[in-house]
């Protein structure tokens, strides 16, 4: 059980941290037809959609309550109605994300009995969703926030207790945690179909993020993702897959609103974690494991013989969002290698279980102070760690939220045996390329080799 | 070359293998032989002298599938590291015009990379069509006033160990005794010590490895001349014949070329290795005792002393991991023994070796080193292999990189101890780099995780199960 260290500084340097609104919009842009809309000054919003543009290289549909002084000041619940009017009325969504920020939270908003309020005044809108949620980004993290909004959006489409179970006997519902990029979340899907299932995946950024043209040359509202008649219908389904340890709480209420039998997993990355959701698989279709993926599970455990001699006593620094801690921590234990250096923006339970000696909550700087005391050979994480990397002299596995530098970083395969397999493959690939295992070049005191005056000093000795 | 020459070479009195059932080097048996051939040998003893064009004259298959295919490191010049050749054309082979393209290759090389010397190594298919090697390298080295020398080394003479052979009698054919070493530089004279000019042949600085030792030889105001050919330079090569002594490291593979300096420059030789904390003390005692300089002797003595307490005490948490630890050990010749002796130092337990490449000298050597329970191993096919790490319940399998698959594919681990190694283990602080990478593999994860069948398999996986 990792130690956790808390933050014991003033001042976050190189921050790790991305807000909670930013990840509860996260979440919603995997609803198809949607759009969230921060309840705060329009800089929340540009902010974040320029997160995200960069990321995914993307359009981003963001809108903004657009608090103003006068607003903030006396009272901004009209914003928000007038916000919602606007946006059913201009874009006609078939979902509203609603969340708030820093600036509404502190002003002390009751974003609930807003959105009551604007059926109220407007019930010719009563057909479209609104998800309120409270992230004020003053706590928490991306993660933290994406999971709330995941919740919230189970709370307003399935506000009854159903029995209804299995009524769809293929349909397995996936809670599919903010760890998960689109690449990602479209292999999930590929391998449930694999067992001859139909999966329903709430958020499905695999569908929404996955960077496709389209016929539509634009869009006002998310292209592609969950579609909200489909999230109704969870409680008919035969299982509910709950990918990831920050999404317990919305499958507790998933799980407590229409008793289908969930099964839950922390990470997908690794031999074992991917055995045991193949495992499940097996378990809830009733079918043999596909010889497919067999063949991917023995491509894998083959990678792992070839690169151990790699990633054997690698010492690897990580800073990601905690579920994402976890999982690169476990995956690359897996491998042998010590997770030297760790740090989550913001607690969290699974952080306990991170297979490392100390996880500290803090910034980047945090983790260059622990990767450079402890000779970390190698950081796992994201876009803003270059630098972090480059003064350190090790490289850098580009992974989590952002990646402005990385063309396809956002799309790229984590989970499963191929990912895992692939993550191997190119983790091993960094320590060869950067590898310092040898000894440096010795230049004899008696040599005499005119000429080379230049390669012996470039190699650092003098003749 | 000719028959007549070939057999000279398969004579090597120096060598324990000319004599009894095993005499000069045993020809390859169709469809029961592993191993390279007389091309890769030479080019493998030759490769790493780093200042010198390296033009394989053959179709593709010789260098296309060779070249920088080694481990061998350079501190100054990287020109052995460019790939070159010939790569003949079936017009060049029907029209019998390879020949004039070696000579125009050569003349590129030239042009183009100024080498300090060019190695033409001949392969099957211009041997076959009798293309006149040593001619041409003749008159290119007139025309472009740059030594060529023919390294004749077709891939049906004979087996690898035979071509490094061919590469040490054209290195000493052509090479040595061509040119003169320098003074010693003022600079690098000490008070008290007297500089002693030495030689190491066989040596190839594998991932750099050599640089562990070299500054110890430094230390005692031992010049090498000329590693043949680890780090080397044409010029080294050249000044070979005015070392005091020669050591030759590791196997028999140049040992012809010890032993004609021993016969016409009259320098006394040894061989030795650089594997393991003994053997490394063993080859420093060895010059001390040729060079028979009672300075250099005491000296030598205190570094021994103080290097191996130094090593021995950095290696106390590696032994901790390592204890006990059952290995089977399957590679050739001299290294059987070294390489024993060095894992004897971690505390390891050699269960079994392989001796299809020793001499009776070595497997004497092993016996008293390791007692009579060692099994040798004389069958080095992957099941006898694995039959042999099931039988005797090893940990690990150590043997060169051929064999680092069939270990793997049955979910064993592996140390990889050849040629086309990445790590260097010679001297004494290569011994932290050989207990890291030991215990690395041996304590790794990954062995649990590929065995273990997957949850919803009802049978056992493959593998084989391991010792304690």
């Amino acid at each position: 059980m990792a130690e956790i260290l808390k933050r014991n500084k003033a001042l976050a340097v190189n921050p790790l941290k991305a807000s909670q609104p930013v990840g509860a919009s996260l979440a919603f842009l995997g609803i198809n037809k949607a759009i969230p809309m921060m309840h705060g000054s329009q800089g929340c919003t540009a902010f974040g959609k320029v997160y995200f543009v960069r990321h995914f290289r993307e359009p981003i549909p963001l809108q903004t309550t657009a608090m103003d002084q006068v607003s903030t000041v006396m009272n901004a619940d009209e914003n928000v109605i007038e916000g919602l009017r606007a946006v059913c009325e201009k874009s006609k969504p078939a979902l509203i994300g609603l969340p708030t920020t820093g600036l509404s939270e502190t002003q002390g908003t009751d974003i609930k009995r807003l959105v009551k309020n604007f059926y109220t005044k407007h019930p010719e809108f009563a057909h479209i969703p609104v998800v309120p949620v409270n992230t004020p980004d003053f706590t928490g993290c991306l993660e933290s926030g994406y999971a709330l909004a995941v919740k919230a959006t189970l709370e307003v489409m399935l506000p009854h207790k159903s029995t209804e179970v299995g009524k769809r006997k293929k349909q397995v519902n996936v809670l599919a945690g903010s760890f998960l990029t689109p690449g990602d979340v479209e292999h999930i899907k590929e391998l449930i179909e694999a067992f001859g299932l139909r999966p329903l995946v709430l958020p499905d950024i695999g569908d929404s993020l996955d960077g496709h043209l389209t016929e539509m040359e634009s869009s006002p509202l998310t292209v592609g993702g969950t579609p909200v008649t489909d999230i109704a219908s969870m409680g008919e389904s035969i299982a509910t897959l709950v990918l990831g340890n920050s999404l317990n709480e919305a499958a507790d209420f998933l799980k407590e609103q229409t008793s289908v039998p969930d099964f839950r997993f922390d990470s997908l990355m690794g031999l074992d974690a991917v055995d045991a959701f193949v495992a499940a698989l097996a378990e809830i279709s009733g079918k043999p494991v596909p010889e497919k993926i067999e063949r991917q599970r023995a491509q894998l455990q083959d990678a792992m013989v070839d690169s151990h001699f790699m990633l054997g006593f690698a010492r690897v620094a990580i800073a990601a969002d905690p579920d994402l801690l976890y999982g690169y921590a476990r995956l690359v234990t897996e491998m042998g290698c010590e997770v030297v250096a760790a740090v989550a923006p913001a607690r969290a339970n699974i952080l306990n279980e991170v297979a490392a000696a100390q996880v500290g909550i803090g910034d980047l700087e945090d983790l260059e102070i622990a990767a450079r005391k402890n000779g970390a050979q190698l950081v796992i994480s994201n876009s803003h760690a270059v630098e972090t990397a480059r003064r350190l002299g090790v490289p850098l596995m580009r992974a989590g939220f952002p990646q402005y530098d990385l063309i396809g970083g956002y799309q790229r395969l984590w989970v499963g045996y191929r990912g895992t397999r692939q993550a191997f493959f190119d983790l091993a690939n960094m320590l060869v390329e950067h590898g310092h295992h040898e000894p440096e070049p010795y230049v004899s005191i008696y040599a005499q080799r005119t000429g080379e005056a230049h390669a012996a000093s470039a190699a650092g000795q003098t003749h | 070359m000719q028959a007549k020459e070939i057999a000279e070479l398969l004579n090597e009195p120096a060598c324990t293998h000319n004599k009894k059932e095993k005499s000069g080097c045993a020809r390859p048996k169709p469809g029961a032989t592993a191993g390279g051939c007389s091309f890769d040998g030479a080019q493998i003893a030759l490769l790493p002298i780093a200042d010198v064009a390296h033009i394989v004259h053959g179709p593709i298959a010789c260098a296309g599938s060779s070249w920088d295919n080694r481990g061998t490191r350079s501190s100054g010049p990287t020109l052995y590291r460019i790939g070159m050749t010939t790569d003949l054309t079936e017009q060049d082979v029907i029209m019998g015009r390879g020949e004039k393209r070696l000579f125009h290759a050569i003349k590129q090389a030239v042009d183009s990379y100024s080498p300090k010397a060019v190695f033409i190594y001949n392969t099957c298919v211009p041997a076959l069509t009798g293309d006149d090697i040593s001619a041409v390298c003749k008159s290119a080295a007139e025309k472009t006033g740059v030594p060529v020398i023919p390294v004749d080394c077709a891939g049906f003479y004979g087996t690898k160990n035979l071509g490094n052979r061919i590469a040490g009698e054209a290195m000493f054919k052509y090479v040595v005794g061509t040119s003169e070493p320098l003074p010693v530089p003022e600079s690098a004279q000490r008070p008290g010590i007297t500089v002693h000019d030495v030689n190491l042949i066989g040596e190839y600085n594998i991932a750099g490895e050599f640089w562990n030792v070299a500054p110890l030889f430094d230390e005692l105001g031992l010049r090498i001349l000329c590693t043949l050919s680890g780090d080397a330079r044409f010029h080294d090569v050249q000044t070979m014949h005015r070392a005091e002594a020669n050591m030759v490291v590791c196997a028999k593979a140049l040992l012809n070329v010890a032993r004609k300096l021993q016969t016409d420059y009259k320098t006394p030789f040894f061989e030795g290795s650089f594997y393991g904390v003994t053997d490394t003390s063993m080859a420093f005692r060895e010059f001390a005792k040729l060079l028979n300089d009672p300075s250099l002797t005491e000296r030598t003595e205190a570094l021994i002393a103080r290097e191996e307490a130094k090593i021995n005490a950095a290696l106390d948490p590696w032994r901790e991991k390592l204890r006990g630890k059952r290995v089977l050990l399957y590679t050739g010749g001299v290294k059987s023994w070294s390489i024993v002796s060095a894992l004897q130092d971690l505390g390891m337990d050699v269960v079994a070796t392989g001796t299809s490449k020793s001499t009776e000298e070595d497997k004497a050597r092993i016996r008293e080193i390791m007692g009579d329970k060692t099994k040798m191993i004389t069958d080095g096919s992957p099941k006898a292999l694995l039959g042999v790490v099931k039988e005797y319940q090893a940990d690990i399998l150590i043997a060169g990189g051929r064999n680092m698959y069939t270990a793997l594919k049955a979910r064993i681990p592996f140390l990889d101890i050849n040629q086309e190694r990445e790590f260097g283990y010679e001297g004494y602080s290569g011994m932290i780099e050989l207990a890291r990478q030991l215990a690395l593999t041996i304590q790794s994860p990954v062995w649990a995780s590929v065995r273990k069948p997957a949850p919803w398999a009802k049978s056992n996986v493959p593998g084989v199960e391991l010792g304690a």
